[in-house]
């Protein structure tokens, strides 16, 4: 008995989470599209990150920036221009990736978090539980987002993390919609009665059959939510909801709006910061179609039986 | 042999959606399983057979009635539930369903010991489960996924997560329905094993008279929610009192002396159940007249039927047709 007293389940279950991990990895990479969505990802969040060595933040202030040309075109000295303030539109290009990528990445943690508990305890507990979310659900799917947001952010202060609120607690009930509906598949298979038979107690269940047969899911929508935050933000500081103080892409936009640059035909002021959004964007999708895929076990028995 | 399980006018009853009325899916079942006995539950599909092996293990709401286990009433609170759920266990009809595709073997049987906080080392508790289930050598099958064995070593992989809490009674729902004819027999085999070294006593739900004849000691016949005859198995097989339970028995393929009894009229409904004995829309002695010979016929249609037992108690029958014989 040796080799039983010496088995560890928590090693072996090490080693079947690396296994499948790498074989996700290996399913992933022979998708190219989500590979192509995945490049553009990361080479975005890089350069988010490394924002501050790529252009110095003063770039982005008038004031340092009185000395510069205005509705300069692409230079050397400017590789994006200049805009009606002589501001490097580089700088905002760079700057504004940080932003929307953040907002993006944090409404979408606050987006999932209240639409899985709100999923998981409405379709697991079901009864009361489940009609009142799902009324609550209702009621915020079918209020008409924009003037919301519109609201909420014209009376909330003027920050980035409002901003974030307001996106996060907006755009939930979809995602309630989606886990409740896997978690009342999961609900009912055998496996769960086997473990009420076991004795096992609610709380045991969620989190050893229910959380785990729904985790994918939950992943794979993550990553579709990420670019719906992102638009959305661009959408309220496009309409000058947003933090006056912070660039994102969406700011850049209103301004070069604002400042007449399509009169002008002064495209480098609006295409970067319009032609990030569409790429990252694109870039969230078609990395989250191909997690999706992989990840949800719907989509794969489908894809199975083809 | 003593007494481990008693069940009285349980009911289990459903509102149904679409209809107006209840579907009674258990309409009043009495009965007893000693210790160390092996009882078959025989009976159509639909017939309540698996929804009362549920509900004696709470997974299936008791509208009425009381199940008395080991001598106290069993409650229906989450924790006494809990603590009933260790000492009754429960395998079911498809193995792989019921094992949890992320989880390892060592894992699904381990998953009652982290339940009920055993003592004691788990991965020997583990092996120790596996093994005597027939599953040797225990750490080949520890790390394996329960879509990398047989069906068969599914269910036995069932039975020692049941197993491995040391429960007085074991709860088969059709054990071997879903398995390949070559391995149903093994099943079969360790269960009686289990029987004998453990005392453990079995409920098995089964549709298949042939299972009930190979390892049963007393054979139950339900029929639409009731309990229509209950005796020892060998009693019941060899001398059916019931004309349904002799409906069933005329089917088996083995049972050659017997005149085939095709039951005629519709499957029974359990959310319209006939008036008078409920058997009798499809029952042969008043198809062949033979009831109406008897002068039982108006009894038949307008008189529910209860199960009555003989004077020795080991053999009842629920039908205005059958008088018992005094048993020794």
């Amino acid at each position: 008995m040796s080799d039983v007293a010496s088995y560890s389940p928590r090693t072996a279950a090490w080693a079947r989470r690396r296994r499948s991990f790498s074989d996700g990895i290996s399913r992933l990479r022979k998708d190219r599209v989500a590979m192509i969505g995945l490049v553009v990802l990361v080479g975005f969040v890089i350069m988010a990150l490394i924002a501050p060595w790529m252009s110095p933040r003063g770039g982005l202030s008038a004031v340092d920036s009185i000395n510069n040309p205005t509705w300069h075109p692409p230079s050397r000295d400017f590789p994006l221009g200049t805009d009606h303030l002589g501001r490097s539109v580089a700088a905002q290009f760079v700057w504004g990736s940080r932003v929307s990528l953040l907002v993006g990445f944090a409404a979408t943690v606050l987006t999932i978090t209240i639409g899985s508990l709100v999923g998981i305890s409405a379709g697991f507990f079901g009864g009361w539980t489940d009609a009142v979310l799902m009324r609550l659900t209702d009621w915020f799917l079918v209020i008409p987002f924009l003037p919301l947001a519109i609201v909420l952010a014209a009376v909330l202060d003027r920050s980035i993390w409002n901003i974030i609120l307001v996106i996060g607690v907006t755009s939930w009930p979809s995602t309630a919609r989606l886990i409740r509906a896997q978690v009342l598949t999961v609900k009912t298979r055998l496996y769960v009665d086997r473990a009420r038979a076991l004795g096992a107690s609610r709380p045991h269940i969620v989190a050893r059959h229910i959380l785990p047969n729904v985790a994918p899911l939950i992943l794979a929508s993550v990553t579709l939510a990420v670019p719906i935050a992102i638009l959305t933000e661009t959408t309220l500081a496009f309409l000058g909801l947003a933090d006056p103080t912070q660039n994102s892409w969406g700011k850049t936009l209103e301004e070069a709006f604002g400042a007449g640059a399509i009169g002008r035909n002064a495209w480098w002021y609006h295409f970067p910061a319009g032609l990030g959004i569409v790429a990252v964007v694109l870039a969230f999708t078609l990395f989250g179609r191909g997690l999706e895929e992989i990840l949800d076990p719907r989509l794969r028995e489908e894809g199975a039986r083809r | 042999m003593s007494e481990l399980l008693r069940l009285a006018g349980v009911h289990v009853t459903y509102q149904s959606s679409g209809r107006s009325g209840v579907v009674r899916a258990v309409d009043g079942i009495d009965l007893t399983v000693d210790r160390g006995e092996v009882l078959a539950l025989v009976g159509e599909s639909g017939c309540g057979k698996t929804t009362l092996i549920r509900a004696i293990i709470g997974l299936e709401p008791m509208t009425s009635g009381s199940i008395v286990f080991d001598g106290a009433t069993v409650a229906t609170g989450q924790r006494e539930l809990r603590r009933l759920r260790r000492r009754v266990q429960m395998i079911f009809q498809d193995p792989t369903g019921a094992l949890n595709p992320r989880a390892t073997i060592y894992e699904a049987v381990a998953e009652g010991i982290r339940i009920h906080g055993l003592a004691g080392p788990e991965p020997e508790l583990v092996a120790t489960a596996l093994a005597q289930a027939g599953l040797r050598p225990p750490e080949r099958y520890m790390p394996r996924f329960p879509h990398e064995v047989s069906g068969g070593q599914r269910q036995r992989v069932l039975i020692a997560g049941a197993m491995v809490l040391g429960p007085q009674l074991l709860l088969a729902d059709e054990p071997v329905a879903s398995l390949d004819a070559s391995v149903r027999g093994e099943i079969l085999a360790l269960m009686r094993v289990l029987v004998d070294t453990t005392g453990i006593s079995i409920v098995a739900v089964t549709h298949d008279l042939g299972l009930a004849w190979n390892i049963a000691d007393r054979i139950a016949v339900m029929y639409l929610g009731r309990i229509v005859e209950v005796g020892d198995a060998e009693e019941v097989l060899a001398d059916p009192l019931h004309p349904y339970t002799k409906a069933l028995l005329s089917v088996v393929p083995e049972a050659d002396r017997m005149e085939q009894q095709i039951l005629v009229g519709e499957t029974p409904d359990p959310a319209n159940v006939p008036s008078g004995c409920r058997f009798h829309p499809r029952c042969p002695l008043v198809a062949s007249g033979e009831a109406e010979r008897l002068g039982i016929i108006d009894r038949c249609r307008s008189v529910d039927v209860q199960l009555v037992a003989s004077p020795g108690g080991r053999r009842s029958v629920a039908c205005h047709a059958v008088r018992l014989p005094n048993d020794g």
